[in-house]
């Protein structure tokens, strides 16, 4: 109990943007949803289920205008396909997890992906209870905006318009800070380039996942120059953020890892 | 097919939403599970990141109104005030809120 208070006081100061993004378009879809016709009972049911941001803001209208079944899963897939590649830069970090991985799958969204590639335990933490503690903080605020928003009903007086712009800042803050810590900015210049140009192509609607596609794709066409400056493949977790890449490959006992990083 | 209505069909969405948005999520898990995580999946998982950010970015930013007033002129300003502020303090809550802030005010009361 004591080590799990600790991890979560060392965890919230790092989810406090994602609070106030999640607070403030929780109390978004939970007014959305309280004008369709749902009560907080709802709006705490799917936050706490489905638990997808903008996913829960397309499932107001899907209920509204009585979609099947079948079209809300096909539409839950093609919204939510992106999250499939969250998961590539977890694989290892959660497989160790234990009895949390299971949740840590589940809660693994837009926002706390971000975070949780953008930041390193505090040394006198366990990294793991770390990591939980950010992911149930942040569904925490999430869950607690919904039932707010939804019981704030239509009590709310001041103009909220423009509030979701919080969740673009914090990915273009994220975005910054990855800018700085990757030797190569390939990637994220193909991260633009092709989401740009996707949308350019195929418009607003439909971008997320030929833009996640292409991303992919490129990222494999440019894969030996990338990798060759990438500053090595071990877990960003346990990773020595100081250590230069040639020290991190002669320190890597597996071979695999050492060719990777000096091709 | 089975017609549902009320409050059954409302729950039977949001258990389908919910298991699919699971499963979006799960994939990687039960696909990559076995043994050694193959090289090419560790690089993307690695290279990923920077990329899917600048893809979030976009994908944020994806409805603006270029051609039409007031042609992603507050969008524009209140990312010049992020990036500016981030590059100069290094604060994610400063640079966050005081974006948020800027955009606000230009879309209620500017423009």
């Amino acid at each position: 109990m004591i080590i799990m208070k600790k991890a979560l006081k060392a965890a919230f100061p790092c989810t406090v943007p994602i609070m106030l993004g999640y607070l403030s378009i929780g109390i978004a879809f939970g007014l959305l949803f309280q004008n369709a016709g749902y009560n907080f009972v709802w709006a705490f049911g799917m936050s706490v289920l489905v638990y997808a941001g903008a996913m829960q803001f397309i499932a107001v209208s899907i209920l509204t205008s009585g979609l099947s079944l079948i079209q809300a899963a096909v539409m839950t897939l093609l919204v939510n396909i992106r999250h499939m590649f969250y998961g590539l830069s977890f694989l290892d970090t959660f497989s160790k997890m234990g009895k949390a991985k299971g949740y840590m799958i589940f809660s693994l969204t837009d926002e706390t992906y971000s975070l949780l590639c953008s930041i390193q335990p505090p040394e006198d933490v366990d990294p793991k209870k770390f990591l939980f503690s950010v992911s149930f903080l942040n569904q925490c605020y999430w869950v607690a905006g919904s039932v707010l928003g939804s019981l704030l009903g239509s009590f709310i007086t001041f103009d909220t318009t423009g509030m979701d712009f919080a969740m673009t800042a914090l990915f273009i803050v994220i975005f910054l800070d990855q800018w700085k810590a990757y030797k190569t900015h390939r990637p994220a210049l193909i991260g633009l380039a092709a989401s740009a140009a996707v949308l350019i192509a195929v418009g607003p609607d439909n971008m997320a996942l030929p833009a996640m596609l292409l991303i992919t794709a490129l990222l494999l066409v440019f894969r030996r120059p990338i990798s060759a400056k990438l500053q090595s493949d071990e877990d960003v977790f346990t990773a020595d953020a100081d250590t230069a890449p040639a020290e991190a490959a002669a320190a890597s006992a597996d071979p695999e890892v050492r060719k990777e990083v000096t091709l | 097919m089975i017609h549902l209505t009320g409050p059954m069909y409302a729950a039977a969405v949001i258990l389908v939403i919910a298991a699919v948005t699971f499963c979006t999520r799960l994939a990687p898990f039960v696909l990559f599970s076995r043994g050694e995580t193959p090289k090419i999946i560790t690089y993307l998982g690695n290279a990923l990141p920077p990329a899917v950010m600048a893809m979030l970015v976009v994908y944020c930013l994806r409805s603006t109104p270029i051609l039409a007033s007031p042609h992603g002129i507050p969008e524009l300003l209140a990312i010049l005030t992020v990036v500016a502020l981030h590059l100069w303090k290094r604060n994610n809550l400063i640079s966050i809120l005081c974006g948020t802030a800027v955009y606000m005010f230009l879309i209620q009361a500017v423009f």
